[in-house]
């Protein structure tokens, strides 16, 4: 892999976000005021507690990281739709960029936008709503590793499936997350859910970090193992995405579609 | 009448065979040319002039595409030499696109193999294809992006060595430098054909693929930009393979041209020479018989 073509991706992508303010805009614009409405929400819960509990990390913590995996997912597949709406396949995959190359650099790009929405909501919480993020402790570092893996596998298999059914399958990509989010509990315990949900549940990655959150915020034993489970899932799901994806390239190279990808031939 | 072309060797298809209806079983006539200089032993190949094989940009063997019912391009063979402009001709839907889009890697082929400047597409995909670079009228770039941006992304992509020197030289050399800061989007279509065509030549590449490269520009630009093309095929020591529908524009800057018809090369040789060969008065005019005809060109040279 030559990291001249990954930088040609990553620049590429700085080059818009950089001429377009309305596209550096989502980047943080949306987390922001999610951290917002819940931070709100989470004040008024507790004041209805009376202080018996305090909602804000377990809650605001979980938005905080829920919004970061979001970002993740997004970040890939945003930066591969474009190259669908500027329909530039052809330029592209008729250059020496190898799926490989042009993948990792959809990756980095989201990890580089991601970071701009995780600093934006962690100053929000802990500034505005007084969120002590990093009392999580060391823990917090594979719970975002977890999240960020399955981020990136689900953006990876978002834009597969864009490849694949066309750009009018756009909109099959954004409601991802939250066709994902009632089955890893992100503020309840699995064990609120139906067995089959749970079932489901067990083969998400995020669903262990949630349950791991829970578990350090009420000071209850945490399992490294489950933890452990989680991140190999994550891992497994890249290697599973990325292999989807080669195999939909392959398709589209086979059966000409990359060559005449565009809204119109695709529709 | 002999079919006396500098270069080819031209082959004829079966009769029954059409595009939209592929039938199993069907076999191939060749028809040899009394006085053809080079000869190629291959059913509708095209052997490439006399020259050393490393002049060879572009080797096309037995290249074949088909869907299900449907055969695109029925195993063509032909080389590009450095230095040369070969012009691929044929009516729409003769497979001329499709060759194109195989050559680049973005289409896989059903049959046969393509080497660019000797390295075989199939099996070193990157490394042949950073041998080459294309512009067509349909693969515009980013208009999201400026001239610069986009000559720097490419660059990137195209791993062009000290790129910063290379795009200002490029951007001096196609007249872009008032425009390098103007996102590709808004320019007229003459000056997004000059980006395109810095942007095929970022790399040097061995082998320029130029799809319509003069399509939608007004004939001044138009002129300006073949005269630009020749002289990068003499200077840049690079083969070049153009489609155009424009005669008059293939007469001008081809050294020679394949005719494509169900795809199937069914004619080749100097496009100067062809139509007296032929005895018809223009290329435009053998183009059109060959596009309403192909048979009867066939019939004529097997008889």
């Amino acid at each position: 892999m030559k990291p001249r073509p990954v930088a040609g991706v990553l620049l590429r992508q700085f080059y818009l976000l950089r001429g377009s303010p309305v596209r550096s805009l989502p980047l943080f614009a949306w987390v922001a005021i999610d951290i917002v409405v819940w931070g709100f929400i989470t004040r008024y819960l507790n004041s209805m507690s009376a202080g018996r509990f305090n909602y804000i990390p377990s809650l605001l913590g979980a938005v905080l990281m829920w919004d970061f995996f979001t970002r993740i997912m997004q970040g890939v597949s945003t930066a591969f739709l474009e190259d669908v709406w500027s329909r530039n396949f052809l330029n592209l995959f008729a250059a020496p960029l190898t799926l490989g190359e042009y993948i990792t650099g959809l990756v980095i790009t989201s990890i580089a936008t991601s970071t701009v929405g995780l600093i934006v909501m962690l100053v929000l919480a802990m500034t505005v709503f007084g969120l002590s993020f990093f009392a999580l402790g060391i823990v917090l570092i594979p719970f975002l590793l977890t999240l960020f893996c399955f981020g990136i596998a689900l953006g990876i298999l978002a834009s597969a499936l864009v490849l694949r059914l066309g750009p009018a399958s756009e909109w099959l990509v954004w409601p991802l997350p939250a066709l994902l989010s009632p089955f890893v509990g992100v503020f309840y315990p699995l064990s609120t859910l139906p067995r089959w949900m749970q079932a489901v549940g067990h083969l998400l990655p995020p669903a262990y970090v949630f349950q791991g959150m829970r578990a350090v915020l009420a000071h209850r034993p945490f399992s490294a193992t489950s933890l452990a489970a989680g991140g190999a899932i994550a891992l497994l799901d890249i290697v599973l995405a990325g292999y989807f994806f080669a195999r939909v390239f392959r398709h589209a190279v086979r059966t000409g579609l990359l060559a005449r990808y565009s809204a119109e031939s695709t529709g | 009448m002999p079919l006396c072309s500098r270069y080819a060797a031209a082959a004829f298809t079966h009769a029954g065979a059409s595009r939209t209806e592929l039938r199993p079983g069907t076999r191939r006539r060749q028809t040899l040319q009394p006085g053809s200089t080079v000869q190629s032993p291959h059913l509708n190949s095209v052997a490439p002039a006399a020259g050393p094989t490393a002049d060879r940009v572009l080797r096309v063997t037995n290249l074949g595409k088909h869907y299900p019912g449907v055969l695109a391009v029925d195993r063509i063979s032909f080389a590009v030499r450095r230095r040369e402009v070969v012009g691929l001709l044929g009516p729409n839907g003769a497979g001329k696109t499709t060759t194109i889009n195989m050559i680049l890697g973005v289409l896989s082929p059903s049959t046969g193999s393509i080497r660019i400047a000797g390295i075989d597409l199939a099996r070193q995909r990157a490394r042949a294809l950073a041998q080459a670079n294309f512009s067509a009228v349909y693969a515009t770039l980013p208009g999201n992006l400026t001239v610069a941006q986009n000559l720097r992304f490419f660059g990137l992509v195209y791993n062009v060595p000290r790129l910063r020197a290379r795009v200002a030289t490029l951007l001096e050399e196609f007249d872009l430098q008032a425009l390098q800061h103007t996102k590709c989007g808004v320019l007229s279509s003459g000056e997004q054909t000059r980006v395109a065509l810095a942007k095929a030549m970022l790399n040097h590449p061995s082998l320029l693929l130029l799809d319509e490269p003069t399509a939608s520009l007004d004939p001044a630009a138009a002129r300006t930009i073949r005269a630009r093309i020749r002289a990068l095929a003499a200077n840049n020591s690079c083969g070049i393979l153009w489609t155009s529908h424009n005669m008059y524009e293939v007469e001008e800057v081809c050294d020679r041209v394949l005719f494509l018809s169900r795809g199937r090369i069914l004619l080749a040789g100097d496009p100067r020479q062809l139509p007296r060969l032929h005895g018809v008065a223009t290329l435009e005019e053998l183009f059109i018989r060959l596009a309403r005809e192909p048979l009867s060109v066939h019939a004529e040279h097997a008889g």
